[in-house]
């Protein structure tokens, strides 16, 4: 279960016409992983469950280093392992990211979601699922860019990382960071983390990643989660993660000028129907209708 | 049959069966229940709807089997009139005249059979925006479409189940206003209800709406009135 945190206004409400967003807007807060610090010891996915009590059906060994194979409605967070043979440098790079939620300013499963208030986005920046309200549609997997929503086929809700919303309503980090060994994972302000990943990426560039960076992608007006890489220009190379992520035309069509063409044209189609009948009036058979028919009868012809 | 009905002073002309009525019921009741639970996921402020159910979560998963129902009931129609449905060159006369018949001038119009050109337009359109609903309803499906990708060995991309998400939406507006254009036309034309209520029509109305339909029905019978269907 995912619940609201009264202890934050609302920036969006998914699904609710004439939303008005809380007044005073809370800071933006922000996760940064370093996946140039990461070691790959998967506390973080421990933590994870053991914050949110969430428990994974214990799967079989398959030769990867993934550890449940995906992202589940039991698993909000797990490592992706990708090896990549670096032309360059002329060596092997084992690039290990933790995929998880990104927590878009823009999220296109709130601006897909048809149930009211199913999805939130804090003031803060956190999105957040609320089960309560979720219908278990699948809407937000549609409007997802990076394929993190599962649906629940226990109890046909969606599920994801809450970027431990309960936590940080009571001044906590959220548990993977707290957890991180390697403080690969850090919480903070956006702004403070902004300020670190450029401190990494300057020492990145120093040792030679010349195209290291903050993956904070524009195109979905920035993220709440974001990643320093140490190949900002490749970043499908981190497990298919997007160059650059945006919500679908398609789910924006869907979502936005056809809500309102399609209920226009339902209108008009009715609105046609009534003054039509005003100015035609009904189409009444007449007597001499009947007894023409009678006379066909009777006649045969 | 056709026949005089107690009391009643008019011919009455058989145009549909029992069967034909359940069947046409059975796809009329699915879609008014559809189109409830589907402009409410389509709109927010229609989602007040999903309480004629019961809730959300009740609406949702409901829909796709009462896409499912529709689906048969539709095929059953299908079967049953698409003969009767199949175009003629007095047809285009018929949509030409179009002026005339939403004027009501009947007299301008060439004779019809059991259908005329606007009612084969519904009829068509309907069966294509079906099979459309149903294939991209399938793709909005979780359930469903795991069990399809498992029983044809596929699996959808995200992209062609947004389209899907697009395309569904796009057919169940165009569906709907054909809709309300059926309905509005039984309205309209008085005397229409009947044929699907009681199976029959006055011979009155055969005679100003379809009359080649009603001379080969009077015709059919030897000498005297006989059964439609």
């Amino acid at each position: 279960m995912s619940q609201l945190q009264p202890a934050f206004g609302l920036a969006k409400r998914s699904a609710t016409t004439g939303f008005v967003p809380a007044a005073k807007a809370e800071t933006p807060v922000a996760k940064m992983i370093d996946v140039s610090k990461c070691i790959g010891c998967k506390a973080c996915q421990v933590a994870c469950m053991e914050w949110n009590d969430l428990r994974q059906d214990i799967e079989e060994n398959v030769g990867v280093y993934e550890n449940p194979h995906d992202l589940t409605p039991n698993a909000w967070t797990l490592m992706r392992f990708s090896e990549w043979e670096n032309p360059e440098r002329g060596q092997l790079e084992w690039l290990i990211r933790k995929d998880g939620c990104m927590h878009c300013q823009d999220p296109g499963c709130l601006k897909a979601c048809p149930a009211p208030g199913a999805i939130v986005q804090y003031t803060n920046g956190i999105v957040d699922f609320i089960s309560a309200n979720c219908i278990g549609c699948g809407y937000c997997v549609k409007g997802c860019p990076f394929n993190i929503p599962r649906i629940s086929t226990a109890d046909n809700k969606a599920y994801k990382c809450t970027l431990c919303s309960d936590r940080v309503a009571v001044g906590q980090g959220p548990a993977c960071a707290k957890a991180c060994p390697t403080k690969a994972i850090t919480f903070g302000t956006k702004d403070d983390m902004k300020k670190l990943a450029a401190e990494r990426v300057a020492d990145l560039k120093d040792r030679g990643y010349s195209k290291a960076g903050l993956y904070d992608p524009p195109g979905v007006q920035g993220t709440h989660v974001m990643y320093v890489l140490h190949h900002l220009d490749k970043a499908p190379l981190y497990a298919g993660l997007p160059q650059n992520p945006r919500i679908s035309p398609l789910v924006e069509l869907w979502k936005g000028a056809g809500k309102y063409a399609g209920l226009a044209l339902l209108g008009i189609t009715a609105a046609f129907g009534v003054v039509h009948h005003l100015l035609a009036g009904a189409n009444r058979v007449t007597e001499e209708d009947e007894e023409n028919a009678e006379k066909l009868r009777g006649g045969g012809t | 049959m056709t026949g005089h009905k107690d009391g009643e002073a008019h011919l009455q002309v058989s145009r549909y069966s029992g069967s034909a009525r359940i069947n046409h019921w059975v796809v009329a009741i699915s879609f008014v229940l559809l189109m409830i639970s589907g402009l409410a996921l389509f709109h927010p402020s229609l989602y007040w709807m999903t309480g004629l159910f019961g809730g959300g979560p009740t609406a949702r998963w409901i829909h796709p089997w009462l896409g499912i129902v529709l689906l048969i009931g539709f095929l059953g129609l299908f079967v049953r009139f698409f003969v009767a449905n199949l175009p003629e060159r007095t047809d285009w006369v018929w949509l030409a005249r179009l002026r005339h018949v939403l004027a009501g001038r009947e007299e301008y119009l060439p004779e019809v059979g059991k259908y005329n050109a606007g009612q084969k337009f519904v009829f068509w359109a309907q069966a294509f925006l079906v099979l459309v609903m149903f294939v991209t309803g399938i793709g909005l499906w979780p359930a469903g479409l795991a069990y399809f990708e498992q029983l044809l060995g596929f699996k959808a991309t995200i992209d062609q189940r947004r389209l899907a998400a697009v395309i569904h939406a796009g057919a169940a507006v165009l569906t709907i206003a054909i809709w309300i254009i059926h309905v509005y036309a039984a309205i309209w034309v008085r005397g229409t209800i009947s044929a699907m209520t009681r199976g029959t029509v006055t011979g009155g109305w055969a005679w100003r709406h379809h009359r080649k339909w009603l001379r080969k029905e009077i015709g059919k019978e030897p000498g005297g009135p006989h059964p439609a269907e």
